[in-house]
């Protein structure tokens, strides 16, 4: 009973605090709206206009028509003609280009003779996505309009996109993006939580009364579950109005989980709380544990294309089995018994955290 | 005030037990000794200081007495409950206002109050009834809805206090609560302690002004993490090894700079037109010795001998003491 009290006593507390402290309350709303609005209409791995040009050697009927069609393509802009393959090489030195075309003078005939490439692409191979334009742009057709039609080749597989069958980027980030914004705003919250106390000499008095840590840790992380909540609920209707990104497994699912990783991400800014002398040095370790998060969970590339090292990483990352989860529900429409052992992860990780910060945590000053 | 005295007289006859009490209390920084070997005996009901300058080891003590910093070597007792083990029992019992206010900035007088109410887990009825009298009786139902940032130093340390005896504690440890006050503001919160001294409190005070530990009942002066003297103060006045003089002569300055010439001197001191002179006991005839020193500069002078306040009992043990003994 006297625990109640003044677990609920800290709780009311922090709601006061945080209701008179404006900026912060701003960063509540503002951080999941902006964050959505950055990434949902700005990042796009759909590559268009990537900027070109080319030589052209041959100047034939065949190569100013191959040309046309690659710039047809809207894949890339072409810029420019220049003279001579030296002059790409210049422009690809200068990064005023990412992909030039030689065409060489004897085009046609390699066309037909189809024993040597026809043409040469000049990529700026230092962004492995633009280099995967150029290898798809490689397969595109080119023949002589009077030959007679080669017998259509059927493609050896057959690709066919569930889930996403509009390939929209914003399906990928929306849910994605809900991990990404718990994880910095959450983190950062209470890793500031009780280093601001240290800092403002407010510990001195709270250390001194019968308050139990158990008791100040559960009182500081409550009010932040429900700030939790709230951004959960901002992102997924904004992203339901403005990228029609809507949750196709139960809503229950999404909020049990989200439950867990709010709670394991305030657990452990609380852990950083408890190890920081300063707030400047809790915020560093925030973004410590948020710059991974970002990198390593699969927000940004698939999980399965890092190498094994990053993913023993990235599976310490609350972050990682939280997008898993997020995305099996709200994309697949998947159930949540048969990704237990990411949700279980995730409780393993609270409560690992949550036992270091009480343990960390002493009520005394030395 | 008489009936206050015999009040305070009564409690301490009644409570003559120890309720305070620490054996070779030392606490190390590093190479830093900040308290060494400290011993005290402090009976219930008392108000008792601790005096010296800063980082002479006060809030140190404090905080150990409290239970927020364990020892690096001895004891200490509170309430008959060991500081190092038992210090989650004692905080139901004592109150500690820290030196720094440490209230919640953002939250209102009233906010302030009732979140310590709740933290020490009284019960909802009484959580009204204190508050409310605390907030009458420290005058502070004007800025009950005013957030604690904005108060002035005045009204900051008389919510401070009312926080920190809220629980109604046995033992209330206040380090250094006066020195952002005025005068007024500090004669005014005297009054309040010895209001609960009366009431069977027994309080703990640090300081480093010489007339509020002349207010104390008794009091330890503290050196460099070091007890150099303890008593009440009439008994510090005759404890020490030093006759005062004081001498109020026409020109100051010069009386000064002609005693200044005398070895057995050990101190002087000027306050305006007057100078206290401090001369050890053991040498024969002090008064002689000023007079004659005095006669001989041409200095027209009236001396006389006083009976030492702490400021002469201060000067004496801190700078009878050698040197580099707390290092």
């Amino acid at each position: 009973m006297n625990s109640l009290i003044r677990i609920f006593a800290i709780m009311k507390k922090e709601f006061l605090q945080l209701s008179r402290d404006r900026l912060t309350f701003g960063m509540i709303v503002g951080i999941p709206l902006i964050q959505l609005m950055m990434f949902g209409y700005a990042i796009n791995t759909d590559v268009r206009n990537l900027s070109a040009a080319y030589v052209d050697e041959a100047d034939t009927h065949l190569s100013r028509q191959f040309v046309a069609d690659l710039g047809a393509s809207q894949v890339i802009n072409i810029k420019q003609r220049v003279a001579s393959v030296q002059e790409l090489e210049q422009l690809l030195d200068a990064g005023l280009i990412s992909i030039g075309i030689a065409v060489p003078d004897d085009f046609d005939r390699r066309v037909i003779e189809r024993d040597r490439q026809a043409v040469q692409l000049l990529v700026d191979g230092t962004d492995p996505i633009i280099l995967g334009v150029a290898q798809q742009l490689s397969a595109l057709p080119v023949r002589f309009d009077t030959q007679a039609l080669p017998p259509p080749s059927v493609n050896l597989m057959e690709v066919r996109n569930f889930y996403n069958p509009e390939r929209r980027t914003a399906v990928n980030i929306v849910p994605g993006l809900v991990g990404v914004i718990l994880t910095m705003t959450m983190v950062l919250f209470t890793a500031v939580a009780i280093v601001r106390e240290k800092e403002r000499g407010n510990l001195e008095l709270l250390i001194n009364t019968p308050i139990k840590t158990p008791e100040l840790m559960l009182g500081k992380i409550v009010p932040y579950i429900i700030i939790g909540l709230l951004q959960l609920v901002i992102i997924f209707t904004a992203g339901y109005y403005l990228f029609k990104v809507f949750i196709r497994g139960s809503e229950l699912d999404v909020l049990t989980v989200s439950l867990v990783f709010i709670a394991a991400n305030l657990s452990l800014g609380l852990l950083i709380s408890t190890l920081a002398q300063t707030q400047f040095q809790a915020m560093q370790a925030a973004f410590f544990v948020l710059l991974p998060s970002i990198l390593l969970s699969g927000f940004m590339f698939p999980f399965d294309g890092m190498p094994v090292f990053a993913q023993t990483i990235a599976e310490v990352l609350p972050l990682t089995h939280f997008n898993r989860l997020i995305r099996g529900i709200v994309l697949r429409g998947a159930d949540i018994d048969s990704m237990w052992e990411d949700l279980l992860a995730l409780g393993v990780f609270m409560l690992v955290a949550i036992t270091l910060a009480i343990a960390r945590f002493s009520k005394r000053l030395d | 005030m008489v009936c206050r005295c015999r009040q305070i007289l009564n409690n301490m006859k009644a409570a003559n037990d120890i309720v305070i009490s620490a054996t070779g209390l030392s606490r190390r920084f590093g190479s830093l000794v900040a308290v060494n070997n400290v011993d005290l005996q402090i009976p219930a009901g008392t108000i008792y200081g601790f005096l010296g300058p800063n980082g002479s080891g006060k809030s140190t003590t404090i905080r150990m007495l409290c239970g927020l910093l364990t020892p690096s070597a001895g004891s200490a007792t509170v309430m008959g409950l060991d500081t190092r083990k038992q210090s989650e029992v004692l905080k139901q019992k004592i109150g500690y206002m820290t030196q720094r206010f440490s209230l919640f900035e953002d939250l209102t007088v009233a906010e302030n109050l009732r979140f310590i109410s709740e933290v020490y887990a009284l019960s909802r009825k009484r959580r009204k009834t204190r508050v409310a009298q605390l907030i009458e009786e420290f005058n502070l139902s004007k800025q009950l809805k005013q957030r604690t940032g904005t108060l002035s130093g005045g009204q900051k340390q008389r919510l401070a206090l009312a926080a920190a005896i809220l629980h109604d504690p046995q033992i209330l440890f206040l380090d250094e609560p006066t020195s952002a006050v005025d005068p007024k503001n500090r004669r005014d919160f005297w009054e309040i302690l010895f209001d609960l001294a009366a009431q069977g409190t027994t309080i703990l005070v640090s300081t480093h002004y010489m007339d509020e530990a002349a207010r104390c009942h008794s009091l330890a002066i503290l050196d460099q993490g070091v007890k150099v003297a303890d008593g009440s103060p009439k008994q510090l006045g005759e404890s020490i090894s030093l006759n005062v003089f004081e001498v109020v002569a026409e020109d100051p300055n010069k009386a000064r700079i002609s005693l200044a010439q005398q070895q057995a001197i050990s101190s002087i001191t000027q306050l305006g037109v007057s100078l206290r002179v401090l001369i050890p006991k053991d040498v024969e005839g002090g008064l002689q010795l000023v007079t004659s020193t005095l006669a001989h500069a041409g200095v027209h002078a009236k001396v006389e001998k006083v009976f030492p306040d702490l400021e002469d009992v201060f000067v004496a043990v801190t700078e009878s003491r050698p040197e580099g003994i707390a290092a």
